[in-house]
């Protein structure tokens, strides 16, 4: 390949002036290629697609081997053979004729049998074995089958006159150390060569290398420091500038090196304090390459020794991207916290509220990178909310690698803080957790950890902040978790000398009293209890507490309680029965029950029927129909529904002013009627539902429901019945809660105000119709209006979710100014995108008829056309305006946009890119 | 072995896709807001995408990489294709398929960013027209 390109370069300057529109050069419609193409693209079905390659695969094949044909042919069934493969057909036959056509014939012949061989094999293809003895064919596959090839060849290629030959060369060499790092260690004063190189690109391509193996060369720092300094002092030739930045790509790798050079390594690291200095001085222009070259700048900086002044640079260059409206940026801003946030807990504090925003972001990456970040910063105060935000996400996550990377994370953060973590896991899994959780949890409470130091504290821990849940709300906690709280109380208070037990004692009996606690747990309260009772006090309230339960309904109940009042008053045999602090040695279970032996075949004897286990017994009574096990069925009286139905409905139909702000929460359950709420676009709904009370902290659109009114059965199609019959218990799952009911939506916008409707049709039953304004607080391209409809049918309440998207051209009104006016606005406005688009070209003044469409499409005011140049303008709704300067240039129509609103630029570019598409 | 660039796709929106790979790719890519960012995991990887009109350009790469330099790889990209079909628009790179795989090639070589240079691609691209 390489004398390929060798010979062309020489034949260059004689070529370079024949072909002045080199890629717009069309296919022939005769050509077999482009009949292929066509062919496929008219195609509708998988299965004839199937049909034609495989018709175009044989004909390939027919030809590649016949020996009549010529090189011409050859080429174009190579390009049709790849054209096959990139569909995902395999075109094996025809590889080894790409091989030979990358060695004979002409230079374009080479170059098309290297293209197609470059694109059919990698190295890990089973034909590429097979080459093995093909040393002359080493040239060609080099570049895409490295291993094959002996590294002399591409050694001496290191030598080459040409700056391109010795740049794929060093490639090459990468791709070898990569796969075989030994094979090429002889040869490294090679690549010190290439990194010395007079040509920049070679040198570049050497960095690859060196940042895969830099440790070992100290001793470069300095020529790396000296690199990057002429990079960013702009002495590298123009043409390596990208928008005016000197070779970017270039600076990201040095910096890259350098990070990795000056990790744990303060001398190293001094060397390049003023250059990185520099850099972050030099990153000034407002563009996305920019930003790339100071993320890693930054990610350097707090890589290696630290460095006071620099750190604060780099810190307040987060600042600036976690703060700023670009979503991309933004998003590094996130990553460049979460890298330096252990150094640096004090800059996530800094950001606090984005971070917060951030965690309901629509963005799902955005929303993982916040919880990465979180996660980075999990202390044994916040723990609680992060693991609860973190199984929040894991229940919405349908991603396989993010769900195994989060639930290690949890696991991880279980392991640091034992206890906190699984107090936020019983909470939040509540008693959907399979039960053999809490048991382990108490099992490794119990049995504990090596040190004993370690076990009391972990045990001392758990027994105050059980104390403060329980001085707490505790209607709220689950089953299972009282029942480890009181467990954990009744085994381990004791650890705890300053603590009365008559205080405990008071907090248990508080959950007795409450109607929510399951006589399961009531039982493991009572144990608890018959743990504590020691003292005066104690046995008091004990004595109050089984005379409550002495005549309880529930037989273990009422056994727990009996014990419990005859071991309050034994203290001798209670401490010999639950000995305090009992060992961790394992007790012998006899689960045969033998001690009662005796005692079954006296009673036996004396004419006791025998035991059948309950599984037994159940199907004998199955079988002798002797009692009706199944549940009464449900008589409901069946006329209630409709009458509620009537009762609601309302004879009028009023549209309410948008001004008036209604209380809607409160209006569905007085008139039990139907009530929309709509919030902004970055809404996340709670687990509740909508969240009435928080205000969202972003909002791009807002809107109020004045009123929910009703109109007597407008509508009769069925379009939205729902089958759902779930009683409306509030429970912690979401997914439970949602029923999909489908709502026909309905949004018009009146030409002069920004008012909205929106009906709903409930049940087709009756039409709910409301107004309300939105204002636009941030462009963007679309708006999505999320409403949560919630509505009851008979005893039970529903609650639908559904959303609407609003392009922004909704809001856009045409904007009247002259010239002179336009003028002296373009001049004050900071926000501006430009970019070239396409022109209407049928007509005869093409930008006419461009701004035309334009006009049309998007409601712009056309302020001056003047000959090749012409200006427009338009405002949102709320009168902030756009001003579009248009003119033509090379065939396209080059736009620049300007606005006192950020983001209004690029969301409206994209509408007018949108409206000139289909031209 | 780590190579940064595992692979560059071309799609349109309506993505009449065929192989597996490309299909997920497709998915995870087309249905993303205009405002959200221009990343998205994607396996162990992540891909970084960026449309133009109805075509998306993604990258896939290793999950420590600069996002915005490869976003800006893309850019720099599209921009030497525009400037090689002269104003390109999704036919041109049906049909010419073959020519987009040569700029792929000059500009990205062993998973690294090859060349940058618009000037040197489109000299070394303008070369290789001549052949024909």
């Amino acid at each position: 390949m390489s004398d390929v390109v060798e010979k062309t370069l020489t034949a260059l300057p004689s070529l370079l002036s024949l072909d002045s529109q080199p890629g717009s050069a069309k296919l022939s419609s005769t050509s077999k290629l482009g009949a292929l193409i066509r062919g496929i693209t008219e195609l509708t079905s998988k299965h004839e697609e199937e049909k034609l390659i495989q018709r175009e695969l044989a004909s390939l094949k027919d030809q590649v081997s016949s020996p009549n044909t010529s090189m011409r042919q050859m080429k174009e069934a190579m390009v049709r053979a790849i054209y096959c493969e990139m569909l995902g057909y395999e075109a094996s036959f025809s590889y080894i004729h790409a091989i030979k056509l990358a060695q004979q014939g002409s230079i374009l012949d080479k170059r098309v049998g290297y293209l197609a061989v470059t694109l059919f094999l990698n190295e890990n293809h089973e034909f590429v074995l097979t080459c093995y003895d093909y040393k002359h064919i080493i040239p060609i596959i080099i570049y895409c089958v490295y291993d094959t090839c002996n590294t002399p060849l591409v050694e001496e290629k290191l030598n080459h006159p040409k700056e391109i030959i010795r740049r794929k060369a060093v490639l090459a060499l990468y791709k070898f150390y990569l796969i075989a790092p030994n094979q090429v260690q002889h040869i490294h004063n090679r690549f010190r060569k290439a990194l010395c190189d007079k040509d920049p690109g070679v040198m570049f391509a050497s960095l690859h290398i060196y940042l895969q193996m830099i440790k070992g060369y100290k001793d470069l720092t300095a020529s790396f420091v000296t690199i990057l300094k002429q990079v960013v002092s702009g002495k590298l030739p123009m043409d390596f500038n990208y928008h005016s930045v000197p070779a970017p790509w270039l600076q990201i790798q040095l910096l890259r090196i350098l990070s990795i050079l000056g990790k744990n390594d303060q001398s190293t690291s001094e060397i390049m304090y003023d250059v990185l200095d520099e850099s972050l001085k030099r990153a000034e222009i407002n563009h996305n390459i920019t930003y790339a070259i100071l993320y890693e700048c930054v990610k350097c900086i707090y890589t290696i020794y630290p460095k006071t002044d620099l750190l604060e640079k780099a810190a307040k260059c987060i600042g600036n991207f976690v703060l700023s409206s670009k979503i991309n940026l933004k998003y590094l801003g996130l990553k460049a916290l979460t890298y330096v946030v252990q150094q640096d807990p004090k800059l996530a504090l800094q950001h606090q509220m984005t971070i917060i925003e951030c965690l309901d972001h629509p963005d799902v990456i955005i929303k993982r990178e916040t919880l990465e970040l979180l996660f980075r910063i999990t202390n044994a105060q916040n723990i609680t909310v992060i693991v609860e935000k973190m199984l929040e996400f894991l229940h919405q996550s349908k991603d396989d690698h993010t769900t195994i990377d989060l639930v290690g994370k949890v696991a991880e953060i279980a392991e640091k803080y034992p206890l906190q973590t699984m107090n936020t896991v019983f909470s939040l899994g509540g008693d959907m957790i399979q039960p053999d959780i809490p048991n382990s949890f108490l099992k490794l409470l119990s049995e504990g950890f090596e040190s004993e130091e370690e076990n009391k504290k972990l045990r001392l821990f758990a027994v105050d902040s059980y104390i403060l849940l329980l001085e707490g709300e505790t209607r709220n906690l689950p089953q299972r978790f009282l029942q480890v709280i009181s467990w954990v109380l009744g085994e381990y208070s004791h650890l705890r000398n300053d603590l009365d037990p008559a205080r405990v004692m008071t907090l248990l009996t508080k959950l007795l009293e409450m109607r929510q606690t399951s006589s399961e747990t009531k039982t493991w309260v009572l144990m608890a209890m018959t743990k504590l009772c020691s003292g005066e006090a104690s046995v008091s309230i004990a004595r109050s507490v089984c005379e409550d339960l002495s005549s309880s309904m529930d037989t273990v109940q009422r056994q727990r309680a009996h014990e419990l009042l005859l071991l309050s008053q034994d203290r001798a045999l209670r401490s010999q029965l639950l000995p305090l602090c009992s060992d961790p040695e394992p007790l012998e279970v006899d689960s045969s029950l033998s001690f009662l032996d005796a005692f079954v075949s006296e009673a036996l004897a004396a004419g006791a029927a025998p035991y059948k286990p309950p599984h037994q017994r159940q199907e004998e009574l199955a079988q002798q129909k002797a009692l009706s096990l199944e549940p009464y069925e449900l008589s409901l009286p069946i006329n209630m529904s409709s009458s509620c139905v009537t009762g609601r409905q309302s004879p009028t139909l009023m549209s309410v002013s948008s001004g008036l702000s209604g209380d809607s929460a409160e209006l569905s359950h007085k008139g039990g009627s139907t009530t929309l709420k709509l919030e902004g676009v970055k809404r996340v709904w709670g687990r509740e539902g909508y969240l009435s009370k928080k205000e969202p902290v972003e909002e791009v659109a807002q809107a109020e429901i004045p009123s929910p009114l009703s109109s007597p059965n407008q509508h009769t199609g069925a379009s939205g019945t729902s089958s759902n019959t779930h009683p409306p218990i509030p429970t912690p799952e979401p997914e439970q809660e949602k029923q999909q009911l489908a709502s026909s939506l309905f949004v018009g916008l009146g030409s002069q105000s920004s008012l909205c409707l929106v009906r709903a049709d409930i049940y087709a039953l009756h039409v709910a119709v409301f107004q309300y304004s939105l204002s636009v607080i941030r462009p963007v391209v679309h708006f999505e209006v999320m409403g949560m409809l919630s509505y009851q049918s008979s005893h039970k309440s529903h609650e639908v979710e559904f959303t609407y998207k609003l392009p922004l051209t909704n809001f856009i009104r045409p904007f009247t100014v002259s010239t002179e006016q336009y003028g002296a606005m373009w001049l004050a406005f900071s926000n501006d995108t430009k970019q070239n688009l396409n022109l209407v070209t049928d007509g005869q003044d093409s930008l006419t008829d461009t701004l035309n469409v334009l006009k049309g499409k998007l409601n712009l005011h056309i302020v001056e056309i003047i000959g090749m140049e012409g200006i427009v303008a338009c405002r949102l709704a709320q009168d902030q305006p756009c001003l579009l300067h248009c003119h033509i240039h090379a065939g396209t129509l080059a736009v620049w946009l300007r606005s006192p609103v950020p983001d209004l630029p690029d969301s409206l570019l994209y509408h007018c890119q949108r409206a000139l598409e289909g031209t | 072995m780590s190579l940064p660039i595992r692979f560059i796709l071309i799609q349109n929106r309506a993505g009449k896709t065929r192989l597996k790979l490309i299909e997920e790719v497709h998915a995870v890519v087309t249905v993303r807001d205009a405002k959200h960012t221009n990343f998205v995991e994607f396996r162990n990887f992540k891909i970084i995408y960026r449309r133009y009109a109805g075509l998306y350009f993604c990258i896939c790469v290793d999950v420590t990489d600069n996002n915005l330099a490869y976003l800006e790889g893309i850019h720099n990209f599209v921009e030497v294709l525009n400037e090689y079909f002269h104003n390109v628009c999704e036919l041109d790179l049906v049909f010419n398929f073959y020519k987009v795989y040569t700029v792929v090639d000059e500009m990205f070589l062993a998973g690294e960013i090859r060349e940058t240079s618009q000037t040197k691609v489109l000299k070394q691209l303008l070369m290789l027209q001549s052949l024909e």
